[in-house]
């Protein structure tokens, strides 16, 4: 199945925090997607230059005929702040997908399920607990989010409604630089003890995703293992510098 | 995992790569069809990995795949304005699922 460059039309725009935003792409051509694949998108200048990227699909494949992407703007990036500061409803976008088999979860894989993410990481994550709601799979899940401070929590009042919902899943957020007053979650980096803890209401067998820098995913890939997990029930997808 | 794991923190280069998943639609362009899941044995140190967990460089004029395990390079791929180059010595096999969408 050949892999071709498709137009999508961007119907909305959101901020989710001061630098992440969302984009709703329209795409008339779409196979649909699973729960964790992300599109690549291109940008061409007038003089055919042009620059591709990876992001990772936040919306769930229960939506049809569009999907959401969240990036982040990384400054002296070469697109997330033309993303961030140039496109507008309307524009139009080359985007090629969907992408990926590996770090992909659907309600039929079972659980229980832990989701552990590192800031924008937490986008494919999203995705799966959007497929997992829309889905009505009550699987019992847990996502463990770390962010640097409160105004940075992406997609935060979504998931206060998706841990609220009853259906099984819930959010332990940890707030690694910057702690509102009265804060009762986590206060640190993602360590062994805070993941013993996070895990241990969901069992033995799990299904593991984590997804972030490098540093994170080493850090909750090492962890689980030492835990008992077995390798390949621990799914990773890190990104480095060149997710601008 | 633990092993491969160990060896890439050790390697300050790692922090310039992205995983194999990251150029997936540049293999599905070339190989014609979902790659990231599938397992690849390392030509220089026999491991199998999943392609999608290979460290690919991406800041040069191609991409470079290189194993986890060992480090060597497995794939290469550059576009040239009128072709693809696709070095593919460093795999002994690739173990692609007909029922992946192709």
């Amino acid at each position: 199945m050949p892999l071709d460059w498709q137009l999508a039309t961007v119907t909305a725009v959101r901020n989710e925090t001061p630098t992440v935003r969302s984009f709703t792409l329209r795409l008339p051509g779409w196979a649909g997607h699973r729960p964790g694949q992300h599109v690549d998108l291109r940008l061409t200048a007038e003089d055919g230059y042009s620059v591709e990227r990876s992001y990772s699909i936040a919306s769930e494949p229960e939506r049809t005929g569009e999907v959401d992407i969240t990036v982040e703007r990384i400054p002296g990036g070469e697109v997330s702040p033309f993303l961030h500061e140039a496109v507008v409803p309307g524009d139009r976008l080359e985007v090629r997908g969907p992408i990926g088999g590996y770090f992909v979860w659907e309600a039929a894989l079972g659980g229980p399920l832990l989701l552990v993410a590192g800031g924008s990481g937490v986008v494919p994550l999203m995705a799966m607990a959007r497929h997992r709601a829309k889905a009505g799979s009550h699987v019992p899940a847990r996502l463990l989010f770390s962010s640097r401070g409160p105004d940075e929590i992406i997609y935060r009042a979504e998931l206060d409604r998706l841990a609220a919902a009853g259906d099984g899943f819930a959010v332990a957020h940890t707030l690694t630089r910057q702690q509102p007053p009265g804060w009762t979650g986590y206060a640190r980096r993602i360590d062994e003890q805070m993941l013993t803890e996070v895990v241990e209401p969901l069992g033995a067998a799990i299904r593991a995703y984590a997804c972030g820098p490098t540093a994170l995913v080493e850090t909750v890939a090492n962890g689980l293992v030492r835990l008992g997990l077995p390798a390949d029930r621990i799914r990773t997808e890190r990104f480095g510098p060149t997710g601008t | 995992m633990e092993e491969r794991i160990a060896m890439m923190r050790d390697d300050p280069a790692v922090d310039l790569t992205v995983d194999g998943s990251g150029v997936g639609g540049l293999l599905a362009s070339v190989f014609g069809g979902e790659m990231t899941a599938t397992p690849g044995q390392c030509a220089h140190c026999n491991t199998v990995s999943i392609v999608g967990t290979m460290r690919a460089y991406t800041r040069g004029p191609g991409v470079v795949l290189r194993c986890p395990a060992c480090a060597e390079v497995v794939i290469r791929i550059v576009e040239t304005p009128t072709a693809t180059i696709v070095d593919v010595r460093g795999v002994s096999y690739l173990r692609i699922e007909r029922a992946a969408g192709r």
